[in-house]
């Protein structure tokens, strides 16, 4: 292995095998929690908490994480946590941000920052939850809002989101002879976070570790709302085996389905190098039982929607500039 | 010193808030209670208080965040009515089971449908058992006083419970009445700085709204409910404390004319006044009527009660809801379970009046005092009444 000292270049070459080195050793959220083996967005929770640090306040609305972790009288959580219910946790979050910024500047608490985190899954952030997500995020709380996207209500035992990919089999869209399994296309959910003029926007997978906790670190430095939806690759609700959860995350990732990008002022950047040409989505679909029942012109169909999606996202990367440049622009 | 003002009722509680040295509020505009947000909002913006003030998309989002702030410690405020009030159902008792000692106003108004903005206690009735201490006023300066108890009650290390104060809409938000507005020092006095139990701060991590499986949850509930019977006794601390202080007193049940009275009254909020004067138009005739007015909602004054309607013949519940195909209206049906176990109860008339803003006249209380007093002779098979349906 290079050492830093005698091969400065082989840090930048080597930087994926340095920088786990550099990861917070602490853990806030601890193990023990009731998470299914091979979960996602325990593995999630833990590599955000790490890159947010100590000084983090968290609500949680009500799912998966929330259940596993916090079954009285154990708690899985290290930081500050608090939930209330399903469908506000960026209300609440909204409310912990707000309280601390006045406690702290009538200096009844110490007089540091202290980050607000909202946290929810697919179905308590995109369904349910959506009107207090874009609530908090217009109002411009300095808070960050993550979205632990499995693409289904898991909790509840794999019924059908607004982030549920088409064609997926879920127990309130199945698949049979009259159905497809979910007849619509996954709600793009960032773009609308982005059309709130927020100042960072991101998508993340916990299969790059790294980068989904350079983004939160990136986020967490904001002094304003921030979004970041996490796919979360759930082995129980997409049929997988449980040893297959980071390889999922990564194919999602190749095959375009799940592009992973932030958007920071306005600006779009990919933010994981990607190949020429992408990997189809079938070596995607083909592994998973949600999609077993899928017949090669649906898969066909999905490809065409994912090149689309791929193309119009790439267009952007290419054309989008960044709200402070523009502003420069007209001096 | 306290200041003789006029003002309109809703701008004076938002006054009356203010004085609590609040830290944060979120509110949801809604008929009849957006003046108290209006107003509020407007001292923040002139800076006459340092709070936070959060305009938020919902009144389920309003809730949410005054909790979200209250669990940091912070001293928190929300208003609503109605539907808004409707619309935080689902958070409401996850307020009182968390021990966040919120303060809420809440402009009473009929629940839709059909759509009426207009007063009646349908909507805070709705929300009788989500585990919030519930008090009730009668004029402008009960609710500015309230207003300001309610904090103190809220936060008292025996309590820890959320508060709602209710005041109807319109007949008492939108009258421009005269009052003592208590002035900062009086109020700074009576209110101390909120000391919290537990807060949301890195410095020491606490995991707040936990999953309580049924191994715990029969405990869970029994605490609420003790917490909230055991209100009361800091409740009453509160109001000697206030009478001492500003000479105003607060009773649970409070009685006008009614010693010796064979036929009471027993009425909520604002249509007490105007009952009042159908009472002493019926003393003037000669007739033993006299009027309880019930102050505090929850927890329920079951003693106090008993006490108030000793030697009446016939109670009279004026209810401003109703419980459809229950017992009639959520007081009446109360009032007789309340009294059950006494022997010499009154006969329990229950008169569901003034819905969504129906006018009630004094006649229409005197009628009501008239035709109770018969149910004293004649058995009556009625358990309760809609007053005033018309086409009948």
């Amino acid at each position: 292995m290079n050492m830093p000292d005698k091969n400065p270049q082989g840090i930048i070459e080597n930087f994926d095998l340095f920088a786990p080195k550099l990861v917070d050793k602490e853990e806030y959220f601890s193990y023990g929690h009731r998470a299914c083996q091979g979960c996602g967005e325990a593995l999630a929770i833990r590599l955000m908490c790490k890159a947010l640090g100590k000084d983090t306040v968290i609500a949680n609305a009500t799912g998966c994480m929330e259940v596993v972790s916090s079954l009285y009288p154990t708690t899985a959580w290290k930081l500050p946590w608090i939930h209330v219910a399903f469908p506000n946790s960026a209300a609440v979050g909204a409310g912990v941000e707000a309280g601390l910024k006045a406690l702290r500047r009538k200096g009844k608490i110490a007089d540091r920052r202290v980050k607000t985190v909202a946290i929810g899954g697919d179905g308590g952030t995109l369904d349910i939850g959506f009107q207090a997500l874009s609530g908090a995020m217009e109002r411009g709380h300095d808070m960050l809002y993550v979205c632990f996207d499995n693409e289904a209500y898991m909790n509840t035992g794999i019924q059908r989101s607004s982030s549920t990919p088409f064609g997926a089999s879920t127990t309130t869209a199945p698949a049979g002879k009259q159905s497809i399994g979910n007849k619509t296309w996954k709600k793009n959910a960032p773009e609308i976070m982005v059309a709130h003029n927020v100042p960072y926007v991101a998508t993340a997978c916990h299969s790059y570790p790294l980068d989904f906790m350079n983004k939160v670190k990136k986020a967490r430095k904001i002094k304003g709302p921030a979004y970041i939806q996490c796919l979360s690759v759930c082995p129980t609700g997409w049929r997988v085996g449980s040893e297959d959860c980071i390889k999922m995350g990564r194919l999602a990732v190749e095959t375009g389905v799940f592009p992973l990008y932030e958007v920071e002022n306005g600006k779009y950047r990919m933010t994981m190098e990607m190949p020429e040409k992408l990997r189809p989505v079938e070596d995607y679909i083909k592994l998973q039982g949600r999609f077993r029942h899928l017949r090669p012109d649906q898969i066909k169909d999905i490809q065409r929607r994912v090149n689309l999606e791929y193309r119009l996202l790439m267009n952007k990367v290419a054309h989008s500039i960044s709200w402070l440049d523009a502003g420069a622009e007209n001096k | 010193m306290s200041k003789r003002i006029g003002m309109e009722v809703a701008m004076a509680v938002a006054e009356a808030v203010a004085l609590c040295r609040l830290d944060m509020a979120a509110v949801y505009p809604i008929t009849p209670n957006t003046h108290v947000a209006e107003h509020l909002s407007e001292i923040v913006a002139e800076g006459r208080i340092d709070a936070e003030f959060i305009t938020v998309e919902s009144e389920h989002s309003a809730m949410s965040a005054v909790m979200g702030a209250s669990a940091t410690g912070a001293r928190t405020f929300t208003a609503t009515s109605s539907q808004g009030l409707m619309y935080m159902a689902e958070v409401l008792p996850i307020a009182s089971a968390m021990r966040l000692p919120i303060v809420m106003s809440v402009a009473n108004r009929a629940i839709s449908g059909p759509l009426n903005i207009w007063n009646d206690h349908s909507d805070i009735m709705y929300q009788r058992d989500a585990g919030w201490i519930s008090i009730f006023g009668e004029n402008g300066q009960e609710m500015i006083d309230m207003a300001i108890q309610a904090f103190k009650i809220a936060e008292h290390q025996d309590v820890l419970l959320p508060v709602n104060f209710n005041m109807d809409g319109f007949q008492l938000t939108h009258m421009v009445e005269p009052f003592e507005m208590p002035d900062q020092a009086e109020v700074d006095k009576f209110l101390p700085p909120y000391i919290p139990y537990a807060t949301l701060h890195p410095d020491k991590p606490v995991t707040m709204g936990a999953l309580g499986l049924p191994e715990i949850f029969n405990e869970v509930m029994k605490a609420k409910d003790t917490a909230l019977v055991n209100s009361k006794k800091v409740i009453l601390e509160v109001w000697k404390e206030w009478e001492k202080m500003f000479g105003r007193k607060y009773e649970p049940v409070s009685s006008y004319r009614a010693k010796d009275a064979r036929v009471m009254l027993l009425a909520m909020g604002s249509m007490g006044e105007t009952a009042e004067m159908a009472v002493d138009e019926l003393r003037k005739k000669g007739k033993s009527v006299g009027l309880l007015k019930l102050k505090l909602w929850r927890p329920f004054p079951f003693e106090e009660l008993k006490k108030a309607v000793k030697g009446a013949k016939v109670l009279a519940v004026l209810d401003r809801a109703v419980s459809f195909g229950g017992p009639g209206g959520p007081v009446g049906g109360e009032v007789r379970a309340a009294l059950y176990g006494e022997p010499d109860r009154p006969v329990v008339m229950d008169y569901i009046i003034g819905l969504g803003g129906r006018d009630m006249t004094v006649e229409d209380f005197m009628a009501i005092a008239e035709k109770a007093s018969l149910a004293e002779k004649r058995k009556t098979k009625e358990l309760y009444e809609i007053y005033g349906v018309r086409g009948t």
